[in-house]
């Protein structure tokens, strides 16, 4: 199987793909299934935020060697871009009519998380879990 | 892929196959919101037995089936939620805490039996 994956996010039906070629890759490099549910489950919350926010993104996925095997997640757009980024990782808080746990949730999940973002610049959120 | 309602009794039973889109979940909630007066239905079970990953909105989606429901004056209670699945809402934060769960169909039939016979004693 590819290291690598691109997944084009224009529709909710796309976050599914997304979760789910997530979670295939994170299988083939052999981790467990609790943590290829919690890395499904982050790239289901940054691929719903794309759809949410932005209408349309990617999320790239790929495998990360260094001293031990990881998988990163980005999720790229060029949406509206975040205003204030300490306020969007806070519980709860949410511009659309959600739990507003999407981004701090996938934050917890993951091991590094880190977001670029700009009104006007769109987002571009970055994370990586690593194998125990 | 829309998700398959079946009715035992006075209890729809919804059992979800396959990995849910947003709108899978939205029609589920209105097709249960419906069913529940048409067939006069006291119990809804559904069945997330399938689902890999419960996430925000899915979760979000739940309570709005189960209190929805509620108002129409059916119970609702969400079974088979499996390990990993719960671990990830924990971690991300998310709980189902005023929606009934049970670990399985079994035993979600009887609690709504149970359920149904004590409101049964209250009509008399």
């Amino acid at each position: 199987m590819a290291s690598r994956a691109r997944v084009v996010i224009e529709s909710e039906s796309d976050i599914v793909a997304a979760r789910q070629k997530g979670r295939e890759l994170a299988a083939s490099c052999g981790f467990s299934s609790t943590d290829q549910t919690l890395i499904a489950l982050a790239i289901s919350e940054l691929a719903r935020n794309i759809v949410s926010y932005a209408t349309r993104g990617e999320v790239l996925l790929s495998i990360v060697d260094d001293a031990v095997t990881g998988i990163q997640v980005v999720a790229h757009d060029e949406g509206p871009g975040i205003a204030d980024v300490e306020l969007a990782l806070q519980d709860g808080y949410s511009t659309v009519k959600s739990l507003g746990l999407g981004l701090p949730g996938a934050r917890r999940v993951m091991d590094d998380f880190q977001i670029d973002s700009a009104p006007g610049k769109g987002t571009t959120v970055t994370v990586r879990k690593w194998k125990r | 892929m829309p998700v398959p309602v079946l009715k035992q009794g006075d209890i729809l039973i919804a059992s979800v196959v396959t990995a849910l889109t947003d709108k899978d979940l939205l029609h589920l909630k209105d097709e249960l919101a419906d069913k529940i007066g048409r067939m006069r239905a006291r119990g809804v079970v559904v069945d997330v037995t399938a689902l890999d990953v419960v996430d925000s909105y899915a979760a979000r989606m739940l309570r709005g089936i189960a209190h929805t429901a509620k108002l129409r004056g059916a119970e609702t209670v969400v079974v088979g939620i499996q390990p990993e699945v719960a671990f990830g809402m924990v971690e991300l934060g998310l709980s189902l805490d005023d929606v009934e769960t049970a670990l399985d169909l079994e035993e979600a039939l009887a609690h709504l039996r149970a359920v149904g016979a004590r409101r049964g004693r209250r009509g008399q």
